[in-house]
Order: structure tokens, then sequence, then C-alpha cells
């Protein structure tokens, strides 16, 4: 294939609670194996856009799908293919690193082999050998996230929702955050990351910037940054932001 | 099947790692039942009391010293005058005052009546009342056995029914009290604060993105609550045997039945409560006023649904501790089964179903 191939396709999707319009008519699509970069301020309807199409949200109107399975009618095959981690999330505090690992594993349906196998692999790649029965409470934010995002990474989904997977986290950890990111990209699986921080914003293949409901520009960060005529993606924000 | 295991497995984690639930968990049921059963109590205990014996014969003397024998009673003083009783009840040495009338004996024996006052101190209007019935009951118990000695029928007033269990234990009436509240409180409350911990951690919402159904969600989560509180209710049954002698007259497979059906009812409670509060605060705060309180003043364990206003007798139907009590009592004191019992299960039966009910409703709204 010449093209790769679409793994979230929405079209004028919309949320509405009440009068309220809280996603209004986005469009967009994400390819498989891609950074796509979900900005937007506070407020400005991101979450609940993510919510719809992670299957805990129905959207009001528009039609969504998702690793190729409908928003309305699939959600169940939907959550089955996909990762999620939140800005909260939130590793069981009072679960060991193990345990959280097993518990996670778990409900995705991992066999006890596989979860092994998998912690393993995991707990050699961050390092974490010293800290595999330590309450994850006793580890430092950092540690957590990377953690927490690896553990979303367990069943191998085809794409992984990140909702401000680095909200609170020092810039080296970040970057070390971003090169797990990388690294899952790599390996195929598509990211979906919403983030505040604009350098973030360099790093995604496409970013979607979303004011007041519905998004205002979407391209290459390079791209973005040509048609508004700035340097950096934080002035691009900005611009649009401020209407 | 795997997956519920897992779920399982971590809850009991949470729990067993959180010293406070804990506390809750396995401190509160011993320290209720025993708070209940020896302090808490109608029940009276060597009270003070003096008496007034303006007749000194033998049958009066017979009387203070049955009197001074009982467990309930201990003689603090003979005082000589009428003009002493104002003055040592203002003292509050004692409780009560028993006045003999001149020739009680005599009387007794030539008009086969005579009386005996019993004053008590009212600032404490329910033991006054408990010592009241005391005393009638033991001056009734003299006179009984007078009468089966010599047969011509002596009366000695004043008399008064006793309308306690024939023991005289309270700790009877507490037992099945105490553990519907206990099972209610960890049932429904301890369920209603961990699922909203979930919540507000944000766990909530990965578990909900993940293949878990929600009611695989909420069924992990409560199960362990299941196990502990028939641990529970197992141990209260056996401190009331064992340290209260309380007996349980009928089946306990049929107790036990109930009982998990009781603890079911408080789970869906406890969900229910989880689906309207979104923290932990609220989750507590709605147990217990919610909860607790109705429980405890308007099921029937402390004050008679009988002598409550119409209103207050209505809303007490609604209480699902109301049924469980009645249910207990019957198995427990009066040893009844499951024929005389049918209504009260229906309805806690009905009762868990709607809970259930609203419960996956609200659920649906939430995630809208």
């Amino acid at each position: 294939m010449m093209k790769a191939q679409n793994v979230i396709e929405v079209d004028n999707l919309s949320k509405l609670f009440g009068d309220f319009v809280a996603v209004n008519q986005i469009s967009f699509h994400v390819k498989a194996g891609e950074i796509f970069g979900f900005l937007g301020a506070n407020g400005a309807g991101k979450t609940t856009a993510m919510k719809m199409l992670i299957g805990i949200s129905s959207p009001s109107s528009g039609k969504a799908t998702v690793a190729g399975f409908d928003v309305y009618k699939q959600a169940e095959s939907i959550k089955k293919n996909i990762g999620y981690m939140s800005q909260k999330f939130a590793l069981y505090d009072d679960l060991t690193v193990k345990e959280n690992i097993t518990f996670f594993g778990g409900i995705y349906g991992l066999s006890k082999k596989q979860i092994d196998q998998k912690r393993c692999e995991l707990v050699e790649e961050l390092g974490l050998q010293e800290v595999t029965n330590s309450l994850v409470a006793s580890l430092p934010l950092g540690w957590k996230q990377k953690l927490a995002f690896s553990v979303s990474l367990l069943h191998e989904p085809k794409i992984v929702f990140l909702d401000e997977p680095t909200g609170g986290v020092d810039p080296i950890t970040r970057r070390q955050f971003w090169e797990l990111i990388y690294k899952a990209a790599h390996n195929g699986t598509t990211i979906f990351v919403t983030t505040h921080y604009m350098d973030e914003a360099e790093y995604c293949d496409r970013v979607s910037i979303m004011v007041n409901g519905k998004i205002d520009a979407l391209d290459t960060p390079k791209k973005l940054k040509e048609q508004y005529k700035t340097d950096t993606m934080n002035d691009v924000f900005l611009k649009l932001a401020r209407g | 099947m795997k997956r519920f295991v897992g779920s399982v497995r971590k809850e009991f984690y949470h729990i067993f790692r959180d010293r406070r639930s804990l506390f809750i968990l396995f401190g509160m049921p011993i320290v209720q039942i025993l708070l209940f059963g020896f302090a808490i109590t109608n029940e009276i205990n060597n009270v003070d009391i003096a008496i007034l014996d303006q007749s000194n014969d033998v049958t009066s003397k017979e009387i203070i010293n049955k009197i001074a024998a009982s467990k309930h009673f201990s003689i603090l003083d003979i005082i000589q005058q009428e003009s002493s009783i104002e003055s040592i009840f203002k003292k509050g040495k004692v409780k009560a005052v028993l006045q003999f009338e001149n020739n009680f004996g005599r009387h007794l024996i030539k008009e086969k009546q005579a009386t005996v006052q019993i004053l008590t101190d009212a600032t404490d209007p329910n033991m006054a009342n408990t010592i009241s019935n005391y005393i009638s009951s033991i001056l009734k118990n003299y006179q009984q056995e007078l009468n089966n000695t010599v047969s011509i029928d002596y009366q000695i007033v004043p008399q008064s029914r006793m309308v306690y269990n024939a023991e005289l234990k309270s700790v009877y009436m507490f037992v099945p009290g105490v553990m519907t509240v206990i099972l209610m409180l960890v049932s429904a409350m301890m369920t209603s604060i961990s699922i909203t911990r979930e919540k507000e951690q944000g766990t909530m919402e990965i578990l909900l993105v993940s293949p878990l159904k929600p009611f695989q969600v909420i069924i992990g989560k409560v199960f362990p609550y299941i196990f502990l509180s028939v641990i529970n209710a197992i141990v209260i049954v056996l401190l009331s045997i064992f340290i209260f002698n309380v007996p349980v007259k009928g089946s306990l497979f049929l107790l036990g039945f109930e009982s998990i059906l009781f603890i079911i009812t408080s789970l869906a409670l406890g969900i229910l409560i989880s689906t309207i509060s979104s923290t932990q605060q609220t989750a507590m705060m709605i147990s217990l006023m919610g909860l607790m309180l109705p429980t405890i003043l308007l099921s029937g364990f402390i004050f008679p649904i009988s002598s409550m206003p119409l209103p207050l007798q209505g809303i007490s139907n609604i209480i699902p501790a109301k049924w469980f009590i009645i249910i207990v009592k019957g198995i427990m004191l009066k040893g009844v089964g499951i024929g005389f019992l049918l209504k009260e299960t229906l309805i806690l039966f009905a009762m868990t179903l709607v809970f259930m009910g609203i419960s996956v409703k609200k659920y649906k709204i939430r995630l809208e």
C-alpha cells in the first residue's frame, strides 16, 4: 500500500450537553504508527472528544471509527484494541509494581505466562529491578508515569491514548518519557496524545489544535509554523487560542 | 473468570493494606457488640436504693432480704423517718426508696393486702421506670412464694407486670440490632467508599476503558465485602452465644441465608450511594447520615416502632434494617422458620432489586 492505513477516522463528530456544544463537528484521521498531538486550551473539548473515541462517552452526532470499529456499536471491541493513560492515572498506590502489572495484564485477558514475560521485559527496560516488590506509592512521580505508560502498552494495543501524560513531571523525565513514546511508535503503535507543553507538540508527527469545540488547525508542526509565520508551536497556539 | 479473580485479589490488597478500613471491618463489630452488650444497656445492676421500713416485721424483713440478695440492687441505707427521704434523694445517693407501710405484715395477713411504696428518682425516667418494674417483679415473686406455701390469696400492692424478656436480659434485644448495624456499616459504607476512591484516584476511568464490563468492575469490587461481612456475621453470632449466652433457637443455616441476603441488600445500597457521590467524603457522609442514623433510630433497634408517630412508622417500612431485625429476632430468639419470615424476606429481596435497578440506571446516565 502506498498510503498508511487510517486507524482513527472522525467525521463531523459532535457532543452536546444540553444546549452546550462541547465538541462541534470535528473531523480528522490518524494514520497507523503516527504520533498525533491533540492540543487545545483547558475547556476546549479535548477530553470530551477523547472520551468519545475510547468508548466511555457516546457521541451526539457524526461518525467515528477507532481501530476499524464503530464508536457507537462496537465500543467493547475498541476497548480491547486501545491502551489508555491519563494525567491522574495513577497506578494503584497501595499495590506493588508487580501486583499492578499482574492486575492490569489480567483485566486485558493476558495469560499468567504472558504477564510474567511482559513483566520481566518491562522491569528490565525501565530499570525497576530493585523495586518490583515495593509499593507504587514509594516511587518518584516520573517513574510512576513511565511505569503507567508501559502498563498501558502491556496488551500490545494498536492505539494508545495519552491524556496529558507528563503533567507535573520534570523536563528530564519528560524527555525520557518521550523516548518511550518514540519507541512505542517505532514498534507500530499509534500514539494519540494531549498535552499542554508546546515543546512536546514539536515532537509530534502532526498536531491538531482545538478552540471552543472546533479543530482550528491540523498539520505537521513545521507547516503550522510556516502558515502562522512563527518560529515556535507556542506562538502558533497563542495566535489560535486568542482568536 | 480469571479477570474476576484478579479483580478480587486486587481488592483484598486494598483492604488489607489500609489499616483504617481494616479497623472498621474487624474492630468495630467487636467493639460495638461489647459496648452494646455491657455498657449501653437497659438492664440495671447494683442500683443503690434505700429502705424505709415503718413496719419492721418478719414479712418486710424477708422482702428486704430478697431485694438485697438480687444482683440488681444494693441497699445503701436503712432510713428511719419519712423526712429523710427527700434529703437522701437530693444528695443523689440512691435511685429509689422503698417504703413499707405501718403494720405491713399484719395488713397482709389480716386484710390480705398490704402496700409498698416505690419512690424512684425520675430525673432519668427510663431508669426510674425500669427500677420500678424490677422491684415490682421481686415483690410479685415473693407474693407468689407466699401463696404457694400458704393457701391463702395474699396480695402485695403495687403490682406491676414485667414486660422484659423472662431473664431480664437486655442483650437479647441488642444482638439483632447490633448485627444489623454492623452489616449495614461494613457493606454499604465500605463499598461506597472503595468505589468512590477509584473515582477520585482516576483509576475508575482506566477500568472503564479496559475491556472489563462495568458490572464486572463493580462485582469485582463488591465480592470481597460479601466475604468479609459473612465473617463479621459469624463473629457476632459467636460473641453473642459464648459471651452473652444469647441462644440461637432457630436454624443457623436460615440465619446465614438471611444474613447474606441482607448483606447483598446493603451492598446494593452502597453501590447506589457510590453512583451519586463523587468523593469518598460525600459517600461517607451519605452513608452515615442517610443509612446509619435511620438504621439505628427508626428500625426498631433501640426505639420501638409501635410507639413512634405514624409518619415515622411509615418511613420505617422503607428501611431495610427494620425487616432484617424482625428476621434475626425471629430466628435467634423465637426460633421460627422461613414460613413465618416469608414476607420480610421477600421485602428485602425486592428492595435489593430496586436498589440495583436504580444503580444501573444512574451508572448509565453518568457514562453518557
